[in-house]
């Protein structure tokens, strides 16, 4: 039997890789006996959703805007790398 | 040619801006990611007109971010970072030596309204920038690796493992830090 800790790690990393078969069947196994880890994996899927969301919002707001001295630095950069070709 | 750039960054400066801004979630970091882009695009004469400008700036643009990314693990053994993390026993915390939950996890109350949603994203920020760098870059630059894992560690040279800890441990922090920050309304 794999302990909560166990548990939350496959949880994680399903995000990541591919499980096994018998790692799936020990996750849903345990998910449906263990309260604590259930709500776990509803959070990390909770979490997903709002890191698309908080992504989403960021490129919708026209007040985030590359400063204009950043754009002069970029401009002087492109210069000074083609002066030393 | 500079005035290629000009008109790059006029039409899309702001755009790959906050592109990075969005994964990077630090104004200067950004700001070198859109030079490089910048800086490459001009070298790489590659823009066909097959696809958008914007898509091709934004496609140099993600593999600016990887470099950068690959940079500050190369700056930091990663083995240091994972030992650090090892030595704080903010994990631990979480369980006992059964490994059972000390604090079981609740479930989130989800905004349900636009006011909320706006409240939550700025807690979710707050929880972002709290994590150590490293952690907050690796998790939230997932979405511009090829997406499967073996490429992030082949593209940043780490293993397998490291980048599974490291993204659990991001996870923990913002997920405890969530329940701590966000009780909803
Ligand atoms: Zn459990």
């Amino acid at each position: 039997m794999l302990t909560c800790k166990q548990i939350s790690q496959l949880v994680s990393q399903s995000l990541d890789r591919p499980l096994s078969w018998s790692e799936r069947v020990q996750l849903k196994l345990h998910v449906l006996m263990c309260n604590a880890c259930r709500h776990f994996k509803h959070q990390l899927n909770q979490l997903d959703i709002a890191i698309q969301q908080l992504k989403n919002e960021t490129m919708l707001d026209q007040t985030i805007q590359l400063p204009i001295d950043a754009k002069t630095k970029i401009l002087q950069a492109i210069e000074l790398d083609k002066k030393s070709i | 040619m500079a005035d290629n750039v000009n008109n790059w960054l006029n039409d899309h400066g702001d755009y790959l801006y906050r592109f990075a801004f969005a994964r990077l979630r630090d104004t200067h970091l950004a700001e070198d990611a859109v030079q490089e882009t910048m800086l490459a695009a001009i070298k790489s004469n590659g823009f066909k007109g097959d696809s958008s400008a914007r898509t091709w700036l934004t496609g140099i643009l993600k593999h600016k971010m990887i470099d950068l990314q690959r940079k500050q693990f190369r700056e930091q053994p990663i083995s240091d970072l994972i030992d650090l993390d090892a030595s704080d026993t903010s994990m631990d915390d979480l369980f006992n030596q059964s490994g059972r939950w000390l604090d079981k996890p609740q479930t989130f109350n989800m905004p349900d309204n636009a006011l909320e949603q706006k409240q939550f994203l700025s807690v979710l920020d707050g929880c972002l920038n709290k994590l150590p760098k490293k952690l907050r870059v690796i998790f939230l630059l997932r979405d511009v690796h090829e997406s499967d894992n073996e490429n992030i560690c082949k593209e940043l040279d780490i293993s397998a493992t490291n980048a599974w800890v490291m993204l659990y441990r991001a996870r923990m922090g913002l997920r405890k830090c969530l329940e701590l920050n966000w009780t909803g309304a």
